[in-house]
């Protein structure tokens, strides 16, 4: 068994995971900047308070699957990410502890101050989380077993544009679940964002793929696509993955603009659609390669025992914490409503 | 003393370990407390149980998110900050985490939401069973965490390849290390004791303040009898954890009780002091002697500093004093606990006295005990990160001076904030007091405890009272 391989893959969809759920509550976080009243933000956050913790439990399997599976890209990429990591923590910190403290407030000034370290938490930690996403992919500098590059190297108008795509990604995401769960103004409210942010997304996937094929000559060889030219041979097997990307925008376009859309967990689904295309994308331009374009996943693997005996757990585990986390989703499902009792 | 990136990325892991530890010694605890509220709710009926419950949630909830955010920071830390180690030994300690994160993190986290916002969705027993989940995965966390942080202080069951990496040969040596066992009773036993102490504390308080209610009461017969039964356990959790430090980390006990020269018997030494005319540079004179015959069971000579060169001791005076405090922290808890449980014999634990004064700073006292403890613990390993074999200074990741730096005045002014606003609030609704059992969510009208609404009523006046209903 290859179980390095297997690990990647594990290790990618915890990862993904983590983008389509704590990217909804994110980008919700984001949206409350624009909420209208106190009560939407309430009915906002209500949407999202019981399963954000779950959410986010996805990223420390991220992080601790990375240590445990390939302690070596670990190593390297953590010091490597050093100052967005400690942006995105710093960040996260605030707005976990906003969940709870906005309620708790009692004057005015500290209300404020916690509903916007709720809003500028989520969006800075998606923002950094963009940075240390377009810095990944950018390349690292590697000497031996250690990083070897500079302080800000994960800064460039490429981590830039990945970093604001980002962030119209979660908000996307964000406002099609808030329309999924809330119906009336609030429902408007995220149908109008929703749209906005998919106008954005479409610039910004194009913006991102182009910049992607010229960032070093395997990922325009693995494409068959230059700023130049295209080689059909290779480019054909590839094409499914941005046609489906445009499909599913235009779907969903469609679907935001139907007053009377039935079901209406489409938009949601059809985001995560869009996403799973996007990160197919870069799995293919980045594959084997776990610290572009410097160590492969075979190299940083750890030892098979410590893959093994971690597979047994993960083969146990994983479908049961899915189980539970459905169920958790399921108790939880239909619209938000506060006035009516939110618990009724 | 140079601040370079070690210094500082050590400073940076004492305190942000330091500031997460005092949460989950108190979640682990009051989940406990928690689950135990509702299950003798849910058995006898009594609604007392259930204004427990209802009460301490919302407390729960505040010091639960406090722990998730400063345990995010921890499970970073290895790579940012300790790059090398985590090259090394990722192979052995990364499985240890990996399980945490599978077998308790996911269940704490996700049944977190049923049991704060569920509890007017889901019938009762599935509440409790979410209660009992998370109560669960605080203490499977803590297993495989402190298993890891065992291994680090007395390694087994590895092997080390040609380039240096650390790789198991048994899990089962790996995970069960011989420090491993007393150090998970003691830890698990410190956050049952740091969390009892917290609640006499608020029922003290209450008590002093005059708006004493019946949950008061049981609170505080339930805290100070936890005190007194579990005290006397700690006391020996900590004499085993002496004792199998003593037989793997014997520099490490040298310095905890002072000793300086290597001799059969040993003293206890109570204070000591530095003192430059004795060649191990401490006057240790006021001391009980003699007391290691019944301490150390063991018939060869106990080492004293001069068995160990200066470059393997751990820095003396940090876990010398921190020993001593929490074995104070602890003594003052077990009289609290034995005083409490005579006031409740004798009927006079209701009424305000000399005793609820002192249960008050007594209330920080776990904290203090566990934090002590830890630095016993850690800085005693100290020249190194895995004891005898990889030294702290060779585990640092190769970022600059500056980075760290930058990085830890950021903790240090986010933890400021989160800190002063989080005690703030868990004090607002301890001294406050219960809800009227009017209040509590009845029915058909409730909210659960936490969710915004819960919280807005909080703010508020006295609410209108609502007719009382039994049940939840
Ligand atoms: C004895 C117990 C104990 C100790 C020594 C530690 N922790 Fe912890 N940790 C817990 C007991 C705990 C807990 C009880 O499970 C917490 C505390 C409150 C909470 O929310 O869960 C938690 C939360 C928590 C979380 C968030 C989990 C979640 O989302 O639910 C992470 C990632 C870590 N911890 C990681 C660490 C690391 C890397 C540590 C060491 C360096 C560490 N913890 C020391
Ligand atoms: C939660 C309670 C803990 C506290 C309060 C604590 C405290 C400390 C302190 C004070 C140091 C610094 C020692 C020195 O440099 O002089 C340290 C070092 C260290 N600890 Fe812990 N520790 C805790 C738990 C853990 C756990 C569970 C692990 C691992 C699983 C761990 C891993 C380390 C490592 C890798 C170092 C080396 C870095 C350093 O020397 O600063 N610690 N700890
Ligand atoms: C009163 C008698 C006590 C004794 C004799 C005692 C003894 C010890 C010893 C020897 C250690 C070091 C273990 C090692 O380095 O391997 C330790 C650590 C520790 N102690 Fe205590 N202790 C006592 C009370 C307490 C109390 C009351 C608390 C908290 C409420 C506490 C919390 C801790 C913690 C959290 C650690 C670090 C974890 C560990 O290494 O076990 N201790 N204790």
């Amino acid at each position: 068994m290859d179980l390095p391989l297997i690990w990647a893959v594990l290790i990618a969809v915890a990862v993904m995971l983590y983008v389509i759920l704590d990217g909804f509550d994110l980008g919700i976080g984001a949206l409350t900047v624009f909420a209208r009243s106190e009560t939407e933000r309430n009915l906002m956050t209500a949407t999202i308070e019981p399963v954000w913790d779950g959410n986010e439990t996805w990223l420390i399997l991220g992080g601790g699957g990375l240590f445990a599976a390939f302690p070596l890209a670990y190593a390297v990429l953590m010091p490597a990410m050093y100052i967005p990591v400690l942006i995105m923590l710093a960040a996260l910190i605030f707005r976990g502890v906003a969940f709870e403290f906005r309620h708790k407030a009692v004057r005015e000034p500290t209300r404020i101050f916690w509903n916007g370290a709720f809003a500028y938490g989520s969006l800075i930690a998606t923002v950094a989380q963009g940075f240390i996403l377009g810095g990944f992919i950018k390349g690292i500098t590697v000497d031996g077993r250690v990083f070897a590059g500079g302080a800000f190297d994960w800064l460039s108008p490429f981590s830039i544009l990945v970093a604001i795509s980002l962030l119209l990604g979660y908000v996307l995401l964000g406002a099609c679940w808030l329309f999924l769960k809330t119906g009336g103004e609030t429902q408007e409210f995220s149908r109008k964002w929703a749209k906005r942010a998919l106008i954005g997304v479409l610039v910004a996937m194009g913006a991102v793929s182009l910049a992607t094929l010229s960032i070093d000559p395997r990922v325009t060889e693995r494409w068959g696509v230059s700023m130049t030219s295209v080689d059909f041979g290779t480019f054909w097997y590839l094409v499914p993955i941005p046609t489906l990307a445009g499909v599913l925008i235009y779907m969903l376009w469609k679907d935001l603009s139907n007053r009377t859309l039935k079901p209406e967990w489409r938009p949601y689904l059809l985001t995560v659609g869009i996403f799973l295309a996007g990160y197919t994308g870069f799995a293919v331009s980045l594959f084997p390669y776990l610290v572009p374009f410097e160590i492969t996943l075979w190299d940083a693997a750890a030892r098979d025992n410590a893959l093994g005996l971690m597979l047994v757990g993960a083969v146990i585990m994983l479908p049961t914490i899915l189980i539970y986390t459905a169920y958790v989703y399921k108790l939880f499902w239909g619209k938000v409503n506060l006035e009516d009792g939110y618990h009724g | 003393m140079e601040f370079d990136a070690l210094l500082l990325s050590r400073l940076q892991f004492a305190f942000v370990v330091a500031f997460h530890i005092l949460f989950p010694a108190f979640t682990i605890g009051l989940a406990a407390f928690l689950a135990v509220c509702e299950g003798l709710w849910l058995k006898t009926g009594n609604e007392v149980f259930k204004r427990l419950y209802l009460h301490w949630v919302k407390i729960f909830a505040l010091a639960f998110a406090m722990g998730v955010v400063s345990g995010v920071v921890m499970s970073y830390q290895f790579g940012t900050n300790w790059s090398v180690f985590s090259d090394k030994v990722g192979n052995v300690m990364g499985p240890l985490l990996g399980y945490e994160v599978l077998t308790a993190f996911f269940l704490e986290a996700t049944f977190l939401g049923v049991m704060l916002f569920g509890w007017k969705r889901v019938g009762r027993g599935l509440h409790f069973f979410a209660t009992c989940a998370v109560a669960v995965g605080t203490s499977i966390s803590a297993f495989w965490i402190l298993s890891a942080n065992s291994w680090m202080q007395t390694p087994q069951g590895y092997a080390i390849d040609g380039d240096g990496r650390f790789y198991a040969t048994d899990w089962m040596e790996v995970i069960f290390n011989p420090s491993f066992p007393p150090r998970y009773v003691h830890m698990m036993l410190a956050a049952f004791i740091t969390t009892a102490a917290v609640i006499l504390a608020a029922g003290a308080w209450q008590t002093i303040k005059r708006h004493q209610q019946k949950p008061t009461r049981w609170q505080m017969r339930m805290a100070a009898g936890t005190l007194l039964v579990l005290m006397p356990l700690q006391i020996w959790a900590g004499h085993w954890s002496g004792e199998v430090a003593h037989r793997y980390q014997p520099a490490k006990v040298t310095a905890m009780e002072g000793w300086c020269e290597t001799a059969d018997v040993q003293p206890t030494v109570i204070v000591a002091w530095p003192d430059a005319r004795r060649d191990c540079g401490i006057n240790n004179s006021i001391a009980i002697p003699g007391t290691s015959r019944f301490l150390f069971k063991t018939d060869e000579p106990l080492k004293g500093l001069d068995a160990f060169p200066e470059s393997e001791q751990p820095p003396l005076w940090l876990v010398f004093y921190s020993f001593r405090i929490m074995v104070a922290a602890g003594l003052v808890l077990l009289l609290m606990g034995a005083w409490g449980v005579l006031k409740w014999w004798r009927g006079t634990l209701d009424k305000p006295g000399l005793f609820h004064w002192l249960a008050l700073p007594s209330g920080t006292l776990g904290f203090v005990a566990v934090i002590t403890g830890w630095i016993v613990a850690e800085v005693g390993r100290q020249p190194y990160t895995v004891y005898g074999i990889l030294r702290t200074a060779d585990s640092v990741s190769p970022v600059s001076a500056g980075q760290v730096a930058t990085s830890l005045l950021v903790f240090m002014v986010v933890y400021a904030i989160i800190f002063t606003a989080g005690v703030i609030y868990m004090f607002r609704i301890m001294t406050k007091g219960f809800d009227d059992e009017a209040n509590d969510p009845p029915k058909e009208s409730g909210r659960a405890p936490g969710s915004p609404l819960a919280s807005v009523r909080d703010m508020a006046e006295p609410v209108q009272a609502a007719p009382a209903k039994t049940g939840g």
